[in-house]
């Protein structure tokens, strides 16, 4: 066993139920990734809790109070007595926060609900096909997955701008054109498009495994097609449907890229609520309140996730 | 499921492939277009990649993000793979929980909040950005992709092999190295690969965490792109476009030949 010699429930590494365990090495091993974490992901989360409760001042960094190590005890006192809530109050105060609270919502459970009419038919078109043809189109998705999502936000510029290719095969066919570029309709398409591949692999995941039997046995008992479709499949694939939903409406509530490049002035979003705040405003406080809401909207929907990813390993 | 597709789900699968292909075969085919009007078809050319090496600006911002992308990916691969380790193999131990919503949570947050807070932890601790703070937070960020791909290959690993050779005598490394490793590698080449594309494809955290020397690709991309569509941009979106896919492809079927090979 290991050498430090501390009293053995107290090791967390050590194994229960395998008496003939290693040394469990692994365990240990998994410490350097978890104080990782914890230093780059878990203490940052920390500082913007704290920055949401201080003040703007014209200062490099612009916030307001500072820690100041030296001064011990009086200064760490000093510093919590300066925290307030202000920043809070202001979006509390201004609609324009609220609005962009609710649109957000808004573009990621319509956009959602689109993916999954979208998405379902592919998914579920792509586990009905024969082996080959079935990884030759599982690649076929992933790959836009891994080429860069600021270049397909970007090739859709091109098509949606009013002299854009969309325009231009519409006077083509003889119709009138439309003006689709800095509008809703454009951040939606945008969310769509980027999002597909996330919707796409959990929804195929759960189809691919379903057996063939049950939906014979659904017709051997009487089933119309749509009714075993309706009464066997679909319920059997809502584990894929609340991954897929999961997987895209929670980055999509703080998308930054597609209402920044797709949509208009007048689209509001919380992610470009906290880029504006930061860059253009500096004020770093307000765009750490965005950010708790943010998050603190979030966390129900992380957690859930979580365990759903959680049971999904250890179902292999 | 079996049972053929039908004519609706080829329809299904033609309409979804066409909508996940047209705007990026678009592109493609308009970064060898003359014309400096992106929707005017001027002719075939290949100017638009000549003016790309002399772009000097753009040329640097590719090589800090290579660089950045190559450390990041290297780094996370090594700690995503350490983690899937602990998460599969330790069983429950304390704290296990908390490590898992840490492994898992940067999957799905905004990359606003990741990039804001990471930002300010730099800020307070005093670190001037640059290089190594976008290096960092790209580490962090694939760090938990690297460690979803390692865990999903690595839970239908048959540990008993490992246990054999440590019953035969090999140290712990030792097992490890020369049964589970050379067994896990196609999924830790995989984790490299995609921890290495989306450091190259981030814009938002490396907005927030780099600093003057160290303007990235995206960086630069998006501020071109803000100012239009240029087919220059198409160009290297070109490039890149085919850089990832060539290695995703080449990977894939490096996996599936191994497949074949030992069955």
């Amino acid at each position: 066993m290991s050498v430090t010699g501390a009293p053995r429930p107290r090791r967390p590494w050590r194994r229960l139920g395998r008496p003939r365990g290693s040394s469990s090495w692994e365990a240990r091993a998994a410490l350097l990734p978890y104080l990782w974490l914890g230093l780059f992901f878990f203490v940052p989360f920390l500082l913007v809790a704290k920055l949401s409760l201080s003040d703007v001042v014209l200062a490099i960094p612009p916030y307001a109070p500072r820690l100041d190590w030296s001064a011990g005890l009086p200064g760490l006192i000093a510093f919590v007595r300066a925290l307030d809530f202000e920043a809070y109050a202001r979006m509390g105060q201004d609609g324009l926060y609220l609005a962009a609270y609710l649109s957000s919502l808004k573009f990621a459970a319509v956009a959602t609900a689109i993916l999954l009419l979208v998405g379902y038919p592919l998914a579920y078109g792509m586990a009905r096909c024969g082996p080959s043809v079935r990884q030759a189109l599982l690649m076929a998705v992933i790959l836009p997955f891994w080429t860069s999502f600021l270049i397909r936000v970007y090739a859709w510029i091109a098509i949606l701008k009013p002299a854009g290719l969309l325009n231009m095969a519409l006077a083509q066919i003889g119709l009138p054109p439309v003006d689709i570029l800095n509008t809703d309709t454009a951040v939606y398409i945008g969310l769509v498009y980027a999002y597909l591949p996330f919707m796409v692999l959990p929804l195929y995941a759960v189809l691919e495994r379903q057996e063939a039997g049950l939906l014979e046995a659904a017709a051997d008992l009487g089933c119309t097609p749509f009714q075993s479709f309706w009464r066997v499949t679909f319920p059997l694939s809502l584990p894929g449907v609340a991954a897929g939903a999961l997987l895209c409406f929670i980055p999509m509530v703080g998308e930054f890229v597609i209402p920044d490049l797709l949509g208009g002035s007048g689209t509001l979003m919380l992610g470009k609520t906290i880029w504006t705040e930061f860059f253009s405003n500096r004020d770093w406080p307000a765009a750490s309140a965005v950010a708790i809401v943010l998050l603190a909207t979030l966390v129900i929907p992380i957690l859930l996730f979580q365990r759903q990813q959680t049971k999904m390993m250890e179902q292999r | 499921m079996r049972r053929g597709p039908s004519a609706f789900n080829i329809a299904a699968i033609v309409l979804g492939m066409g909508f996940l292909y047209l705007p990026i075969v678009l592109l493609v085919i308009y970064s060898f277009n003359e014309s400096r009007l992106v929707t005017v078809w001027g002719g075939f050319s290949t100017r638009w990649y000549v003016s790309l090496l002399q772009n000097e600006q753009l040329l640097a911002a590719a090589w800090v993000t290579l660089r950045v992308a190559f450390v990041s990916a290297t780094l996370a691969t090594i700690l995503g793979t350490l983690a899937a380790l602990g998460l599969v193999r330790a069983g429950r131990f304390r704290g296990r929980t908390l490590f898992s919503s840490m492994t898992y949570a940067p999957l799905v947050m905004p990359e606003v909040i990741l990039g804001l807070s990471l930002l300010l932890l730099f800020v307070s601790v005093g670190v001037a950005r640059g290089f190594w703070t976008v290096m960092i937070a790209h580490t962090t960020l694939t760090l938990c992709y690297a460690t979803v791909v390692v865990q999903a290959r690595l839970v239908s690993f048959d540990e008993a092999l490992e246990e054999a050779a440590r019953d035969l005598g090999a140290p712990p490394w030792k097992a490890f190295a020369l049964v589970t490793l050379p067994n896990i590698a196609p999924a830790v080449a995989a984790a490299w690969m995609l921890a290495f594309t989306l450091s190259l494809d981030d814009l938002v955290i490396a907005s927030f965490t780099s600093g003057p020397g160290a303007t990235t690709l995206p960086i630069r991309i998006y501020s071109a792109v803000r100012l239009g569509v240029s087919p220059e941009i198409n160009a290297i979106s070109t490039l890149l476009i085919g850089l990832v896919a060539t290695g995703v492809i080449a990977v894939y079927l490096l996996n599936m030949r191994r497949r074949t090979a030992a069955p």
